[in-house]
């Protein structure tokens, strides 16, 4: 009886446990590739164009109505005990230290951590990373790293942008629309913002943007199993990296602002 | 040239290959037939090191690739060319980017001389002017072509074809035995085709082995395997379903 309890157990957590000793393996194997040349810059340019300029549109719209719903949120309850002037530090804080880095990443994951899963899962299915191999390219160095480096620096980069567009949204929904003085909303803005608040969120960023690709490389690596072990490549990236940055979020906020 | 020696591989459990022992002399062309999920595949990934055996070994010119690090065995890679049983081209290059990518990683030479010298491999492969379409816009018979081209680019000493006439319509598959044939007459290489084309073993091979069973059942020329008196080998290269061969999932 006990053995089977024991059989039971192992055979739930075995696969779970086979995935995390994969994702360090293939960790180490990118780290490994970051540091030894060929460097593909090329490859690391595209990808940059791909995770970051390509994703600036829906990141702005993003940003932009987080910062007006969070503008009139704020407004609307804070009346209640005539708190109306420290609209402008909530959304700049809220912004900073929390909404720029996870929106971006949620919404970056979506879109390209979804799209890295599929192209490197098809390219698994269709024997090209064996043929990358059977040329003489690690197909780590020259599809993972890239992604991998690129997630890295762009994320910050659109959190950087998130932050200021989500500014600009909650400044005017305050100003234009609920009519809060200017300079009052500004002040509020700027006197409670510390260093910390933007360079804590930047780091969450670069965490997320690392986490998202190495997940969606992973997923995408070790697919198998035709056009319907694609999708399922796809859809787990997109969950399980979702996953990470929310819960490694709270973690890291708990160690970066404590 | 290249010598498999006991080679045992399985995967989740299962045992595909369960100690094959194989040698290809230098310009052999050595076909290795069997049936869909005998492990043909498996096999031919092992002899370019893209699998690596659970026991035994596998020696290409007198070097055990289990015993090399990643830049040695990349150095004896470039040795061989390979051609996927879907052609395995990078859909995000156009063709002359996919057949010159060795070239462009691998070589000093420009984009422009790199595209010179894919288009000089197409044209041995039988293709013109397709040199800046996108793989998508190929057929599968040109697509095997242009994995040919990508697989004779950086002239190598050891070809491996991995199902090359699997898909294609019969003039077309017989137009690439031809040019499997041309390849080894002008390039001098050395060959290991895996097929179930049995027209096509005939044709290409000067030495055809039987996979069955994860071991080698039966070798020899291709005038021996079409007589052969083992029960197995007849079965399989007169196309029976009557015999001693287990079909999975087959109840016969």
């Amino acid at each position: 009886m006990l053995v089977k309890v024991i059989e039971f157990i192992g055979a739930i957590i075995e696969r779970p446990l086979q995935g995390v000793g994969r994702i360090i393996l293939l960790l180490y194997a990118t780290l490994r590739g970051m540091l030894r040349p060929p460097f593909e810059i090329r490859n690391i340019v595209r990808q940059m164009l791909e995770i970051g300029v390509n994703s600036l549109p829906v990141v702005l719209i993003t940003a932009v109505f987080t910062g007006m719903v969070l503008a009139l949120q704020s407004y609307t309850g804070f009346k209640r005990f005539g708190a109306e002037g420290l609209v402008g530090t909530v959304v700049a804080l809220s912004m900073t230290r929390e909404l720029g880095p996870v929106l971006s990443a949620l919404i970056v994951t979506g879109r390209a951590g979804a799209a890295m899963a599929a192209e490197l899962g098809s390219m698994r299915v269709t024997e090209q990373i064996d043929a990358l191999e059977a040329m003489a390219t690690n197909p780590v160095k020259y599809l993972v790293v890239p992604r991998f480096l690129s997630g890295m620096i762009m994320l910050p980069a659109l959190a950087v942008v998130t932050n200021i567009v989500g500014i600009i949204g909650g400044y005017m929904v305050s100003v234009v629309l609920l009519g809060t003085n200017a300079t009052s909303y500004l002040r509020a803005t700027w006197n409670f913002l510390q260093f910390q608040d933007i360079y804590s969120g930047l780091i969450k960023a670069c965490f997320f943007g690392a986490a998202f690709t190495l997940i969606s490389c992973y997923k995408g690596f070790y697919t198998k199993g035709g056009a319907e072990g694609v999708g399922r490549a796809t859809t787990g990236a997109v969950v399980i990296s979702s996953m990470t940055i929310l819960i490694s979020d709270y973690f890291l906020s708990a160690w970066l602002f404590k | 040239m290249i010598e498999l020696r006991d080679i045992h591989k399985s995967f989740e459990g299962k045992s595909v290959l369960r100690g094959v022992n194989l040698k290809v002399n230098k310009g052999e062309s050595l076909v290795v037939i069997g049936g869909s999920g005998s492990g043909k595949s498996v096999l031919l990934k092992h002899i370019i090191g893209l699998l690596e055996p659970d026991k035994g070994s596998v020696f290409v010119k007198s070097t055990d690739l289990s015993h090399l690090d990643e830049v040695r065995l990349n150095e004896i890679r470039k040795k061989f060319g390979m051609l996927f049983q879907s052609a395995a081209l990078f859909d995000s290059m156009t063709v002359w980017q996919n057949v010159g990518f060795s070239l462009k990683r691998h070589t000093g030479m420009t984009d422009r001389e790199i595209k010179e010298a894919a288009i000089r491999k197409l044209r041995m492969v039988g293709l013109v002017g397709v040199e800046d379409e996108m793989p998508s816009e190929l057929s599968g018979g040109m697509r095997k072509r242009v994995g040919l081209a990508r697989a004779i680019a950086m002239e190598p000493e050891i070809l491996l074809y991995d199902e090359p006439t699997t898909g294609l319509d019969p003039i077309m598959a017989d137009a690439i035995n031809e040019l499997i044939i041309k390849m080894r007459e002008r390039l001098h290489v050395t060959s290991v085709t895996i097929t179930h084309d049995i027209k096509s073993a005939y044709k290409i091979a000067d030495t055809v082995a039987m996979l069955y069973n994860g071991v080698i059942i039966a070798k020899g020329s291709p005038l021996e395997i079409q007589n052969s008196s083992d029960p197995v080998v007849s079965q399989f290269v007169e196309g029976r379903a009557e015999g001693p061969i287990v079909l999975e999932g087959i109840d016969k």
